[in-house]
């Protein structure tokens, strides 16, 4: 059965802008894929109508073999609890260290302290972060940034990765890290859905791609 | 279960950590609150003194007729016997006019001046208790008594207790709108203020709903943020208070032996504390409730 599956999915804005029009795909458990398209394509939409960010207006969403867009607002953070997701604007706490902020998605389900700093510093040894730890992420590169919010987004185990342009303003080397980072988290079994528009990079990888154009799926 | 214990310690641990953080912030807030509450509860606190006051006055209704100074013995026992009769009496009591003299002697030190008068000045006078305190009763048998022959005069002395115990009352409905303006007060007070922490942690707030905080965890942190602001602004209000108090009565203390009393203010008692602290606790609550539910709401239509 289908991890993610949308059926004549359309979302439309107040002010009648339509982002996404008939949408209809399914993502297999363990299948990794880009989503590309101009900028405005729509691809942030559907990643958010994913994670329930955003509601459909018209169609099907289903996540996990849970209708989304029916779901109720209650139920929503136990969907995302399932979702690692590593957001175009980054979303770092520049309040708190590294660390702290791998913490926070073990912290907000309930994780027990000792082995949420486990698998914090587990989350955080994957993406070569880990001597950094007690730094502030104000002092980390671009490239380090992004590498802590994969941590993040994996920290929790989740079964679906979603990562909206993670790969923006890094020059080509940091770019391959991150690629190969969420290869390697396919590898062992997480779905992974990368929105992007590096055609290169795309490229490099042999995955299936879906293409949104003017909110169509080609 | 250890989670939920876990995440609670948390929030009351960062709770602890952001007031401190900003100590003019807070103690200009904590006497804010303060200030709001003591103002009913010093009035409360009063009102609860001059109540104890009125107490220890006999509130029994009571009637004093005062006999002409004609009377003969024969009027006295006849007055005597329609007084006993007359329904709504509980009692009757005889003053005879060389008790009364001996009386005023004894209480007011004016034995000199009684030994000069020629002849005693004082009726003879029956004390009536009244069965109810119902004011048309006693209103009634007031004029009853009057009419009785060799009466000369009927005097209600519980009158001025029942004026006292209108003006408390009066003043009890006065406080309870007084608390609840200010409670209203100390509400708006916490709303803001956590208006304004939900406000500088807007970030950390929205990505946690991305990562899958329920509403309770975002709002766990707040609530404590709330409560702890009310009990701090309601021990705040009882230091006022009881400084207040101690300060008139150190006033007090100097005045009282004038007027051969005891006129010492009672301090609140343990339960009005903890009602003060308690209903602050709760009004900081429900202030940090409205403020982050607010929010959550204009954050969910988006």
């Amino acid at each position: 059965m289908a991890i993610i599956s949308f059926h004549q999915v359309s979302k439309r804005y107040p002010g009648g802008f339509e982002a996404l029009k008939a949408v209809s795909f399914s993502v297999e458990p363990g299948e990794m894929l880009y989503l590309t398209g101009h900028s405005g394509a729509g691809k942030t939409t559907l990643l958010n109508l994913i994670a329930a960010i955003e509601r459909a207006n018209g169609g099907t969403v289903l996540v996990n073999g849970q209708n989304v867009s029916t779901m109720r607002s209650s139920a929503v953070p136990y969907l995302r609890r399932n979702l690692g997701l590593v957001f175009q604007g980054q979303k770092l706490l520049y309040d708190r260290s590294v660390f702290d902020n791998v913490m926070l998605p073990l912290i907000v389900t309930g994780q027990p302290y000792r082995e949420a700093a486990r698998r914090a510093r587990a989350a955080l040894d994957k993406v070569g972060l880990l001597t950094r730890e007690r730094a502030n992420p104000v002092t980390l590169s671009g490239g380090e940034q992004q590498r802590l919010c994969v941590a993040r987004a994996v920290v929790n185990r989740p079964a679906i990765v979603l990562a909206d342009e993670p790969t923006a303003s890094l020059d080509a080397a940091y770019a391959d890290e991150i690629m190969e980072m969420f290869s390697a988290f396919n590898q062992v079994g997480v779905t992974v859905l990368v929105a992007t528009h590096d055609r290169q990079l795309i490229g490099k990888y042999r995955k299936r791609v879906l293409t949104l154009d003017h909110g169509r799926l080609q | 279960m250890r989670a939920w214990f876990q995440h609670h310690r948390l929030s009351l641990a960062q709770t602890t950590s952001r007031l401190a953080s900003s100590p003019l912030a807070t103690t200009l807030n904590v006497i804010a609150i303060g200030v709001a509450l003591a103002l009913p509860f010093g009035v409360y606190c009063m009102l609860a003194n001059l109540e104890s006051l009125s107490r220890r006055v006999p509130v029994d209704p009571q009637l004093t007729i005062f006999l002409a100074r004609d009377a003969a013995r024969a009027d006295l026992a006849a007055v005597e016997v329609r007084l006993k009769a007359a329904r709504g009496v509980r009692s009757v009591r005889f003053i005879s006019r060389d008790a009364a003299l001996a009386d005023l002697g004894r209480a007011g030190g004016l034995d000199e001046v009684i030994a000069t008068l020629p002849q005693n000045p004082l009726p003879d006078a029956f004390v009536v208790t009244l069965a109810t305190s119902d004011p048309v009763l006693a209103d009634r048998l007031e004029l009853e008594f009057k009419s009785l022959p060799k009466v000369a005069l009927v005097q209600a002395d519980s009158a001025w207790v029942r004026r006292l115990d209108a003006l408390l009352r009066l003043g009890r409905t006065g406080v309870l709108m007084l608390a609840g303006l200010l409670g209203i007060a100390l509400v708006a007070v916490t709303f803001n203020t956590i208006r304004l922490q939900i406000l500088t942690q807007r970030d950390e707030i929205e990505l946690c709903r991305l990562i899958g905080a329920t509403h309770a965890y975002i709002r766990r942190p707040f609530f404590y943020l709330g409560s702890v602001l009310g009990l701090l602004g309601g021990l705040a209000a009882l230091a006022i208070v009881v400084a207040g108090l101690a300060f008139l009565n150190r006033d007090l203390i100097t005045l009282a032996p004038l007027y051969g009393a005891d006129l010492r203010l009672r301090l609140p008692d343990p339960n009005e504390m903890g009602a003060v602290l308690g209903g602050a606790a709760a009004l900081g609550w429900l202030g940090a409730y409205l403020s982050v539910s607010r929010h959550l709401l204009e954050r969910g239509r988006r």
